[in-house]
């Protein structure tokens, strides 16, 4: 769908397919998509539809059974390997021992900045997603919704080219996801990173994304793909626009018809 | 949104009333230990009673002889009996403060590596166990002479009769506890590119601390009774090991003088524990509901 050059989009995904050992279940299957620099992709889709999965093929974590995925024109282990990805689970995975501020250094130790920069750069995080005053507060002290902050500038921290992030903000309760979907916005907005976000939310999707990937599952596969055209920066009150309502709904009839078609085939057999 | 650090300000004002509150519970658990014995020992001695074992002067000495006995002198002219066994005391707790580390650190070693290979674990790990069927006393006679034929010291010899029986519970723990790391902390190590060694040390020893240490207070009580054992077979006298045999020969003239020896060897494995578990509050830092 672009004319850019494989080397220029910030993913490449080409016949990407993947078995499982056990089992032999497909969990994705010849799944085609280039992503360009700057957007924000989301993929939705049903429990077991391989969204997961296919965020971990993009990261390097799981290897394809067939298939291809370059990331910036190189391939997604030599970028893992370059430190390019960020990422962020549904759970924020803190690390009980360190404090707010060593948690979000931890890939720059690894990195290899000496303390000083370090220090630097924990600031400006801490500062990015309001969490100034928590930096020697342990895991443990924080609610999960800060939680949740310290996970995402931890994998900002090091300014990684691609943010994979599987339903964030899934465990976390209605309010402070909608309040934390305005802020990962901002943030996006400022980092200027390419992000892929999982989510099983309709409303979430639309409402983050420039472009939304529907999958369906067994095997998983995309069954469309939707350009989100609400307008930039993205406010609290676009959720009550007409538009946003179109949109869900257009995500939610690909979504059920393609759950449908699924029961109908298994119904034919 | 201020999160309550409540919990930890109430403990550090309360700390005088926490000690003494721990300090009245202590005596009172001493109190309560003198009391059955005494207790014991008059009624077995007004009623008779031969059952389990007859109640007299040299199978319970009373308390208060053991204890006082610490004040008396091994023989005419000779200082205390508690200086004579706080030197032994120092000996014994040299060799079991070498066997203890030797023990730590081969048993955390032999750990990470069994933890790092599946083939060397299922390899290895049935003679690691194998080697704690061993009596100690089996092993002791040629690691006094192995360590002898390469200049080991006395002592030092003995550390490692000790570490035998420590490093075992290290290994086992060690294990589990770098197996315990979180599954999602490792695969976000991965996607930063980390080294296994940086894994190892940034994610999966912190995370097997708890474990660690739990192994190291068994460790900790083993390595004293392992350095008193160690003694025996290599006829070691500065040792607590030796006194134990010597008043064990002239327990029927003298009971409480081997009583007395029990309570110093027990205090040094309490104060090998207390250590370790000091040690533990210092290092390790995980969530209050994770600190079992």
């Amino acid at each position: 769908m672009s004319a850019a050059h494989t080397n220029a989009a910030a993913v490449t995904i080409a016949g990407v397919t993947k078995t499982f050992q056990k089992g032999g279940t497909t969990a994705l299957q010849e799944i085609d998509l280039e992503l360009q620099p700057g957007e924000f992709v989301s993929l939705i889709g049903p429990s077991g539809c391989g969204k997961s999965t296919l965020l971990r093929v993009i990261g390097d974590l799981v290897q394809p059974t067939e298939g291809t995925v370059h990331v910036g024109g190189k391939t997604a282990h030599q970028a893992r390997l370059d430190r390019d990805y960020g990422m962020v689970f549904q759970e924020a995975v803190l690390y009980d021992w360190r404090t707010v501020a060593k948690n979000i250094a931890l890939p720059l130790e690894l990195a290899g900045w000496d303390r000083r920069r370090r220090a630097e750069r924990v600031k400006e995080m801490v500062e990015l997603v309001e969490l100034a005053g928590f930096e020697s507060h342990h895991p443990w002290e924080l609610s999960g919704g800060m939680q949740m902050r310290v996970a995402i500038a931890r994998a900002l921290s090091f300014d990684p080219k691609l943010l994979l992030m599987d339903e964030p903000f899934g465990a976390l309760d209605e309010m402070t996801r909608e309040r934390l979907n305005l802020e990962l916005l901002r943030i996006w907005e400022a980092s200027g990173s390419t992000v892929v976000f999982v989510t099983h939310s309709i409303t979430e999707a639309v409402f983050l994304s420039t472009r939304v990937v529907v999958m369906s599952p067994r095997p998983g596969r995309i069954a469309g793909l939707v350009e989100i055209d609400l307008p930039q920066p993205r406010s609290a009150d676009m959720r009550q626009e007409p538009r946003f309502f179109e949109l869900a709904t257009e995500l939610r009839e690909l979504l059920r018809g393609r759950v449908a078609d699924q029961i109908q085939v298994e119904g034919v057999h | 949104m201020v999160t309550e650090p409540a919990p930890l300000a109430r403990a550090e004002r309360a700390w005088p009333i926490d000690l003494l509150k721990r300090v009245a519970v202590t005596a009172l658990v001493l109190a309560v230990l003198w009391a059955f014995w005494e207790g014991y020992r008059w009624l077995w001695m007004q009623t008779g009673w031969t059952r389990p074992f007859v109640v007299d002067e040299l199978t319970m000495p009373p308390l208060a002889d053991i204890v006082s006995r610490l004040w008396e002198p091994l023989a005419e002219g000779q200082p205390p009996l508690i200086r004579d066994l706080l030197d032994k005391s120092a000996f014994t707790a040299r060799e079991a403060g070498f066997g203890f580390a030797l023990g730590a650190v081969v048993g955390f070693a032999i750990g990470v590596l069994l933890h790092h290979s599946r083939l060397l674990r299922r390899g290895f790990l049935p003679y690691v166990v194998a080697s704690q069927t061993i009596p100690i006393l089996a092993v002791a006679p040629m690691v006094v002479i192995w360590g002898g034929s390469i200049g080991l010291p006395v002592w030092a010899r003995v550390g490692v009769i000790s570490a035998f029986l420590t490093f075992f519970p290290v290994t086992i723990n060690t294990i589990k506890g770098l197996d315990s790391a979180d599954p999602r902390a490792l695969e976000l190590m991965r996607s930063y590119a980390a080294s296994p060694w940086k894994v190892l040390w940034k994610v999966k020893f912190p995370a097997s601390l708890p474990f660690v240490f739990a192994a190291l207070k068994v460790s900790a009580t083993a390595s004293v009774v392992g350095a008193i054992i160690g003694e025996l077979p290599s006829s070691i006298q500065d040792g607590l090991g030796g006194a134990i045999l010597n008043f064990n020969q002239y327990y029927s003239l003298d009971p409480s003088a081997l009583w007395a020896t029990n309570i110093v060897a027990a205090a040094l494995g309490i104060a090998f524990f207390g250590v370790v578990v000091l040690a533990e509050r210092l290092v390790v830092r995980t969530a209050p509901e994770h600190v079992a």
